[in-house]
């Protein structure tokens, strides 16, 4: 049976799976309902400075009959009172010694501030703070938040503030509100930050009401940008982990974060270097029993892989994503339809013929039905077919061996190796 | 065997005209339709007669665009809200669903169609306008399926239309000969509304070939459609038949849909016949507090030409089935007046059984009601003349008999010629 244990940062946590800072970090009797279910540690809600927040704080999208497949909100961080805050994150560390307790703090960018804070913190005997330098709704316009996480210079300044007194490990959280995460993760780390974590809510404007015209949430008529998260956001928090854990500048553990709704999920992103991982909004969805699935499922297949630990495959896809111009010119791959499988919804015919390459023909066999039969020599294997098509396994993308050696756009242009000969069909632009 | 008096129905306990397939909720039809992969050249468009483009109406209902959704239907089949009810999809657009082949539950493309169309009666929406006028005449006998369907299409493209119906009421069986718990009377006569609020001008309780000539309405009209149905029920042809007591399965499910309050049930019901007809007959019988309600069939259960489901329906509703069971007389009692039988038709009913012909020998089934359910005849008092240039036939008389939907599909076929002819748009 695997280990799911990790050692985050010097964190010890019974499993990667965390709370993230959010609506259900937020009391005492949310986190030891959440650590009663399973989850190896939580982020309480964020702490800071006296706010009020506003009626309405959610929207989300659905999509094809799934609801919330993208979510929204404009809460801002606790409303509630400092003290009693850091009275239930003390209860639950005491009644709860081995599970994670991680503080999420934000203050208005003052050395004074951000060392009283953090002391008053690690009074509370939590194992390590969380840096929010990325809320990108409210805080924001006070200065706070992602108004820090998106000028490098200050998340360098405040993580740096906050190290001067912090004896426990340091997370920065970054937001994706940026043009290249990467500058701001190599800030933290140079502030001194034992760790990062990513990502925060994207910008968004989830939808309008077409009959008042208001955005959602609407507060009285009117709404405000808010922050956006939920599977519909795990494609650009995988690209951004992807891209910390591949730069040498950063460097530090990564906590992951960004729609991780499954086990799956949870190791992809693992996967892509992050050593341990956050959740809000499918606990908000579906509550706090579904990391008994994550845990278990994370465990099963581990156990099928022969990983005993999650360090044993963490990291293990950073190393396959590369640039454009490092990827083989001379990899070709054809459709195959398994005719046994295939119901006849020609939905890859459509597709092809009007979004991709015009190589699926479709011959009649009586009685108005059709058979769809791939054109190899005019199917770029993009895969859209296999994509859209609705049962599963039956059009695979199939390598077609044309005995090349690999040549890259980079070898390529640099006058090195040799493309294999395309089918004439492709009408590829002619090079020198 | 004491004869059992017709009576009214008992109060059942449950009601007996619930609705078979009751409609979706908003959020049971978002989620249906959601289900729909919208297949490419889809084959439950290419088994509708009138092939409605199923994956639009459908993407249109998961969009919201209810309106959009009842035109594509409405467009493509005028009767789109009767067939919501009364087709058999199970051998049409439900039966050719992609998801059979995946082992899954078709779209249930009935009810998605009739949360659409629902919607259009709901609000009253004017969803198709007439066209401009042509100056052009269309006759059509006959205020059915496939007159009102070709109605609504001649009307779309600008022709006068009369229809003349030899009912009170438009909709032919849809509004009075399917069982209620299917489709409903009012929604029958809702859904012939809103085809003639197109500007058709119905004339009802006119027959033609009685209160008005054919070759009159040929020379008064540039086209005529006819589409008169079928005639009578056919005749079992054995003694005891003139009983009262022995009604036909049609005017057993005309009198129940329009005329409620003189509907009598017997207590021990037999239905001879097994088409679909025969089936709404006997399971009716039995939803209006029959104790007893058989079908008598000929032959085997292998040869019953109603669909599987409506005798699975049947069964359901606790209906026995007699099979290879021929029937050679209705017994019934006779009054008499000094030893000389007497006309029985003022007796409640004179019924007290079936006697038939089995593998095992005769027997006597006991029953106080049995209703005829053996397919209607061709009408004998109209003759369509035949190869007249202006004259087009559709619909039941022209097919012997089929779906609703293939009556709407000739109907509109015929509109298509009617309009070809008159050098329409």
């Amino acid at each position: 049976m695997a280990d799911l244990s990790v050692n985050f940062a010097g964190i010890r946590s019974p499993n990667p799976f965390w709370l993230a800072s959010g609506p259900p970090a937020n009391t005492y009797g949310q986190v030891a309902r959440a650590f009663d279910a399973g989850w190896g540690g939580a982020v309480w809600k964020t702490l800071g400075e006296p706010i009020i927040n506003v009626y309405s704080r959610y929207g989300s999208i659905d999509f094809g009959g799934q609801r919330m497949a993208g979510l929204n909100n404009i809460e801002l961080i606790t409303d509630r009172p400092l003290d009693d805050n850091l009275k239930e994150i003390a209860e639950v560390k005491r009644n709860y010694p081995k599970h994670a307790v991680i503080v999420s703090l934000m203050v208005e960018s003052k050395r004074e501030a951000w060392h009283e804070i953090m002391k008053r913190t690690e009074d509370t005997g939590a194992d390590g703070v969380e840096l929010n330098f990325g809320c990108p709704h409210g805080m924001s316009e006070r200065g706070m938040g992602a108004a820090v996480g998106q000028v490098p210079d200050y998340a360098c300044q405040i993580t740096q503030w906050v190290k001067e007194v912090a004896t426990i490990p340091v997370i920065v959280k970054l937001t994706p509100n940026v043009t290249d995460v990467t500058y701001v993760a190599r800030a933290a780390k140079q502030g001194g930050a034992d760790a990062i974590s990513l990502i925060n809510t994207i910008n968004s404007i989830v939808s309008v009401d077409l009959d008042s015209f208001a955005p959602d949430p609407s507060v009285r008529g009117d709404g405000s940008h808010g922050g956006y998260c939920g599977p519909a956001v795990k494609p650009i928090a995988l690209n951004m982990v992807s891209a910390c854990a591949a730069d040498p500048g950063v460097g530090i553990p990564i906590s992951g974060i960004g729609g991780i709704s499954t086990w799956r999920d949870a190791a992809e992103f693992i996967a892509l270097g992050a050593t341990s991982v956050q959740v809000c909004t499918a606990a908000m969805h579906y509550g706090f029993r579904i990391v008994e699935d994550m845990t278990d499922g994370l465990s099963n297949w581990m156990d099928e892989k022969g990983y005993r630990t999650i360090y044993d495959f963490a990291g293990k896809s950073v190393s396959h994503v590369r640039k454009w111009e490092d990827l083989d010119l001379n990899y070709f791959t054809v459709a195959k339809i398994d005719y046994e499988k295939c119901i006849e919804c020609e939905l890859c015919f459509s597709a092809c013929e009007d979004g991709a390459h015009q190589a699926i023909r479709r011959n009649e066999r009586g009685s108005g039905r059709h058979a769809v039969e791939i054109i190899d020599e005019a199917c770029v294997g993009c895969n859209l077919c296999s994509l859209v098509c609705p049962v599963q396994g039956c059009i695979t993308m199939t390598q077609i061996p044309n005995g090349a050696p690999k040549v890259t756009w980079k070898d390529f242009t640099a006058g090195k190796g040799k493309l294999a000969e395309r089918p004439e069909h492709f009408h590829t632009a002619k090079f020198g | 065997m004491t004869a059992l008096p017709a009576h009214d129905a008992r109060l059942p306990t449950h009601d007996p005209f619930a609705e078979i397939h009751p409609p979706l909720t908003t959020d049971a039809a978002l989620a249906e339709s959601h289900r729909c992969l919208y297949c490419y050249d889809a084959p439950c468009t290419r088994a509708c007669p009138t092939h409605i483009d199923v994956p639009a109406f459908i993407k249109k209902i998961a969009s919201g665009n209810l309106t959009g959704s009842a035109r594509t239907i409405l467009d493509a089949n005028p009767m789109g809200h009767s067939c919501a009810r009364a087709c058999p999809v199970e051998v049409m657009c439900e039966g050719a669903c992609v998801m059979n082949d995946r082992d899954e539950k078709p779209i249930n493309i009935a009810l998605l169609q009739r949360h659409a169309t629902d919607y259009a009666l709901a609000k009253d929406l004017h969803l198709f306008a007439p066209g401009p006028a042509t100056g052009r005449k269309v006759a059509i006998i006959g205020a059915g399926p496939a007159g009102l369907s070709c109605a609504q299409d001649l009307r779309r493209r600008g022709h006068a239309v009369t229809i003349f119906e030899s009912r009170r009421e438009p909709g032919g069986l849809n509004t009075c000969g399917i069982a209620e718990y299917k489709l409903r009377a009012p929604t029958a006569l809702a859904e012939a509304r809103m085809v003639l609020e197109l500007g058709a001008t119905l004339k009802t309780g006119v027959s033609v070939g009685r209160d008005v000539m054919l070759d009159a309405l040929l020379k008064d009209f540039d086209a005529v459609f006819v589409a008169i149905g079928l005639g009578a029920t056919k005749s079992l042809g054995i003694p005891g038949e003139q009983l009262e007591g022995v009604v036909d399965a049609l005017t057993f499910i005309e009198v129940l849909k329009l005329r409620r309050a003189q509907v009598k049930v017997g207590r021990h019901v037999v239905v001879i016949g097994a088409g679909n007809t025969a089936i709404d007959a006997v399971t009716q019988a039995k939803r209006l507090g029959a104790e007893s309600s058989t079908i008598v069939y000929r032959r085997g259960e292998e040869d019953m030409p109603c669909y599987d489901y409506e005798y699975e329906l049947g069964k359901a509703d606790g209906c026995a089935f007699r099979f290879h069971c021929t029937p050679l007389e209705v017994l019934g009692r006779q009054s008499t007046v000094d030893g000389q039988p007497q006309a029985v038709s003022r007796q409640p009913s004179t019924v007290t059984g079936l006697r038939v012909r089995t593998p095992a020998g005769e027997e006597v089934i006991p029953c106080d009601m049995v209703i005829k359910a053996l397919g209607q005849v061709p009408r004998t008092d109209f003759t369509i003349p035949a190869d007249h240039p202006k004259l087009f036939i559709g619909g039941d008389c022209a097919n012997g008999g089929a779906e609703i939907v293939n009556a709407a599909a000739e109907g509109k076929e015929a509109a298509r010629k009617i309009n070809a002819m008159l050098g329409g748009n």
